[in-house]
């Protein structure tokens, strides 16, 4: 089973958590003067990497909190967690 | 007290003695979720009679009244008395002019207790936590899952654990604590 750890709660099972999409994707503060397209790739279109992804997960069947992650999109490792609100820490290298 | 409002009353009666994990239900008791921020967390604690653990995953307790961290924001009180109306009128006059949330969840869970030896073992054939007293301590508490059915698991010693189960999923949760004891009879 996959051990995702929790930035509160520390090393959990994976099956406590909810995904909950792209992290850091801020709503744009005038969202009036957007154009449609600019609009739609706020709402639609994501980044969608092989490697490296920022995400937000949710410990819903433990704290309840929102916090983000840092996993690679092709081994399925995460690389580190940290609370929402956070900037995306800067990890390089690291092992699998 | 009718099956309705208590359901594990009949389950519990036919419940075989088997040492090495007893299970029992847990009388009905008040249950009182309260969420806050920092202002309202020491005058909830006072009224309570228990300070609120601010260490994440743990629980305190003071003769009947037992306060559990649930998030950083959300805490499980648990006290013996079955009428919560005083206990609540208590903790919203202590907490009145405060941003807070305090309801009323005494009917929402019942309690069942898991004591012996193996009451670990007998965890573990739903619940995927590491039980071991070294990664789960005694005072530690956490909402988790056993099977498809979420609960809120205390440890109280060493060989007894409490768990908080919404009384629908109750019946569900017995039976597979009942048929993972039942090798060790």
């Amino acid at each position: 089973m996959l051990i995702i750890t929790c930035p509160w709660c520390g090393e959990r099972p994976e099956i406590e958590f909810a995904y909950g999409g792209e992290a850091h994707v801020a709503r744009p503060a005038d969202p009036s003067a957007l154009s449609d397209q600019e609009w739609a790739d706020f709402l639609y279109n994501r980044t969608n990497p092989k490697g490296r992804h920022a995400e937000r997960w949710r410990h819903v069947h433990g704290c309840g909190r929102f916090f983000n992650a840092l996993r690679d999109t092709v081994s399925d490792f995460f690389v580190t967690t940290y609370k929402a609100g956070e900037p995306r820490p800067d990890v390089e290298g690291e092992a699998k | 007290m009718s099956d309705l409002l208590f359901p594990l009353g009949a389950l519990a009666a036919a419940v075989p003695d088997i040492a090495a994990a007893r299970l029992s239900a847990i009388p009905p008791c008040t249950r009182l979720a309260f969420r806050g921020r920092e202002a309202a967390i020491g005058p909830a604690g006072a009224a309570f009679g228990v300070d609120l653990p601010r260490t994440a995953c743990r629980f305190t307790r003071s003769g009947t009244r037992l306060a559990a961290w649930l998030g950083p924001d959300e805490w499980l009180l648990l006290a013996e008395e079955a009428d919560p109306a005083a206990l609540f009128a208590d903790l919203e006059t202590a907490l009145a002019g405060l941003p807070h949330a305090l309801v009323d969840v005494s009917d929402r869970s019942l309690g069942i207790a898991l004591e012996g030896p193996r009451a670990a073992y007998v965890l573990n054939q739903g619940c995927p936590l590491d039980l071991d007293t070294a990664a789960f301590p005694v005072g530690m508490s956490t909402r988790t899952v056993f099977a498809k059915a979420e609960i809120v698991l205390l440890r109280e010693a060493p060989e007894r654990f409490r768990l908080e189960v919404w009384r629908s999923f109750a019946p569900y949760v017995w039976g597979l604590l009942e048929e993972a004891r039942r090798e060790l009879a």
